[in-house]
């Protein structure tokens, strides 16, 4: 019983990271239909930013919880950035050339950052930056207290953390899809572009502001994984990325509340049938749910089939 | 005579082969083996993302999975000796069905990646192709009987240049009689417009999954010859930096070029061989190609020309000089 909430509980923190990058996905297929290879790597520079602005802060000497928050805020700051300039400079000039001229480009961005994160620190730089191709540490943001038991789970502050962020921010993205200015614009234009543009909205613009909020859950995600699993690398946005695009898929891509479902069962699938069966082939799982979903319900969840026209 | 001029490539070719293999010293060798197993890698990518507009980003994992059958099935059959046959033609014929099984067991991966997702549009098959890729290391890392991480050693040398050379010229013997058969029209239809090509009566799905396949096999032919030159053949050979480094002479040759597969393909391997002392910058310099290639010059070097085009309107045959 204890080991089941112990998968419950693992399998729940999980899912909701993969949930937030899997909305990161899903928001920039809906908006562009472009499948942004990058951002398992945004994701990725989102845990050296944290890391980066910790040693910074000398984290390691004192944690406390307001330097958590400026981490926090500082890498939102890095990878928002971070999520325009890809847009800006290596999109937006292909909007309306062939798709796979987007696509290679995405590709090209996503081995960009794995492999010049891997190249050997240059010596203009401060600090020790590019980090290279060896693991780093997350150093501990704040002391970790355990809050309650059940059972034999224990439950911590920083289960309690990455729970409560992860939900904070998925609340905050519903509403601001759904109640602001900014989000209906976003919904236009996810519906068609050319029309939007006509009814006055900036495309461009929304286009941007998708691209940084994809990027600033991406980061947030890399922390609350990073806070608990403290081994980082330059490439270690490759696998978390290619599972939240199988969460994306499953909760029917371009749908963000599809994309949270996805996310928390992909989630506890992997968990459990990792924790009870096959533990050595656990990235596998994600895998295989992707080949059943394209087999059997290419639309995800959530979707709706749409044909294809002229 | 029909025949005759299929296999005229093959039989002009082994000598010219053999002759190179004998007079070039070792290093000069290596690099040539690997610049023949690169263009068959190229080229036979080149039918999926360059005649049929998908995009495969999985490469390697075909390649390791033709590397490995085929090592196993030589190592197996190492001491064997096929009745009636010498030694040496023996274990020539071995390693030629060893390879052939290779290619066959690629090339069904291919049909299991490519049936759930060529159904679909583009994108997805990048991104199961890359999953296929990362996950076939895994299963072969936790396989005790595939040699696990360390992989499978002792492979025997039995690739030569010749081989090499003979795996080139059959893929792009395949690849430039597919392009101008009624199979590779359809192909090209599917580049130019999917949508269009259907409304035409062409199986799309069915069409892009038959080029996967093709191209999966000789990737997996690529894998066998390869494994059999290194001797081998563990999981680090095939991760996805091998399949970006062809994707990246595919791209940059220009897709749907098999003449420029085939010099991007000399053209990088010779220069990262020079480049030798800076092995961290090769793949940023692989990733960068991409993007400063799709941003200035999408078609690459030739687009979707073919050297022999150019050449055949300089140097007209006589029979079109007739025509005019």
């Amino acid at each position: 019983m204890s080991e089941f909430l112990q998968h419950l509980v693992n399998g729940i923190s999980l899912g909701t990271i993969y949930a937030l990058i899997a909305l990161g996905y899903t928001m920039v297929y809906g908006v562009l239909k472009l499948i942004n290879f990058a951002h398992g790597d945004v994701y990725m520079v989102g845990a050296f930013g944290g890391f980066y602005l910790a040693h910074l802060l000398g984290v390691n000497d004192s944690p406390s919880l307001p330097k958590t928050l400026v981490v926090f805020v500082g890498s939102m700051l890095i990878c928002g950035t971070l999520g325009f300039l890809i847009e800006r400079l290596a999109y937006r000039p292909l909007r309306y050339r062939p798709r796979l001229t987007a696509l290679i480009t995405a590709i090209g961005i996503s081995f960009l950052l794995e492999f010049g994160f891997q190249l050997p620190r240059w010596s203009f730089m401060p600090f020790d930056f590019p980090p290279g191709p060896t693991p780093r540490f997350f150093p501990e943001l704040f002391p970790r207290t355990i809050w309650f038991n059940i059972g034999e789970v224990s439950i911590s502050n920083y289960d309690a953390l990455a729970l409560g962020v992860a939900i904070l921010f998925m609340v905050g993205l519903e509403f601001i899809i759904y109640r602001t200015k900014f989000g209906v614009a976003m919904r236009a234009v996810s519906f068609d572009p050319n029309i939007a543009g006509l009814m006055g909205i900036p495309v461009d613009r929304i286009i941007s502001g998708t691209f940084i909020l994809g990027s600033v859950l991406a980061s947030v995600a890399a922390l609350l994984v990073s806070i608990s699993r403290p081994r980082i690398d330059p490439i270690m946005g490759l696998m978390p990325g290619l599972k939240a695009f199988v969460a994306a898929v499953f909760g029917g891509i371009g749908n963000v509340p599809g994309a949270m479902v996805g996310g928390l069962i992909l989630g506890l699938s992997e968990e459990f049938v990792a924790g009870y069966m096959l533990s050595s082939f656990r990235d596998a799982i994600a895998f295989a749910i992707l080949i059943l979903v394209l087999l059997f319900r290419p639309e995800g969840l959530f979707g709706r089939i749409t044909t294809e026209k002229v | 005579m029909k025949l005759l001029k299929n296999f005229l490539p093959f039989l002009i070719g082994i000598p010219i082969l053999w002759g190179i293999q004998l007079i070039s010293p070792p290093h000069i060798a290596i690099i040539l083996v690997n610049v023949g197993v690169n263009i068959i890698l190229a080229v036979s990518l080149n039918v999926v993302n360059g005649f049929t507009g998908q995009f495969s980003i999985g490469h390697a994992g075909f390649m390791a999975a033709g590397a490995y059958t085929t090592a196993k099935i030589t190592l197996a059959l190492q001491d064997t000796l096929l009745p009636g046959l010498s030694p040496w033609l023996s274990t020539q014929t071995i390693f030629l069905m060893a390879l052939v099984a290779g290619m066959l067991l690629s090339g069904t991966m291919g049909l299991l990646v490519g049936m759930p997702s060529l159904r679909l549009r583009g994108d997805y098959l990048a991104i199961v192709t890359l999953g296929f890729n990362e996950i076939i290391r895994v299963f072969i890392e936790n396989i005790r009987w595939l040699g696990g991480a360390t992989g499978l050693s002792g492979v025997p040398p039995y690739t030569t240049l010749v081989w090499v050379g003979l795996g080139a010229i059959a893929t792009i013997s395949m690849a430039r009689r597919l392009v101008s058969s009624t199979h590779g029209r359809a192909l090209l239809a599917i580049r130019e417009d999917e949508i269009a090509a259907e409304a035409m009566g062409v199986n799309t799905t069915k069409y892009k999954i038959r080029a996967f396949v093709i191209s999966s096999a000789f990737a997996g032919l690529g894998g066998g010859l390869l494994g059999h030159y290194i001797l081998l053949v563990t999981p680090k050979t095939f991760t996805f930096i091998k399949s970006m480094e062809v994707v990246g002479m595919v791209v940059l040759g220009g897709m749907g070029s098999i003449s420029g597969s085939i010099i991007s393909a000399t053209l990088l391997t010779v220069l990262l061989e020079g480049l030798r002392g800076l092995d961290q910058y090769r793949m940023v310099m692989y990733a960068l190609l991409l993007v400063i290639l799709m941003l200035t010059r999408p078609t690459g070097l030739f687009g979707t020309h073919e050297i022999w085009d150019v050449l055949s309107r300089y140097f007209p045959k006589r029979k079109a000089v007739q025509k005019a």
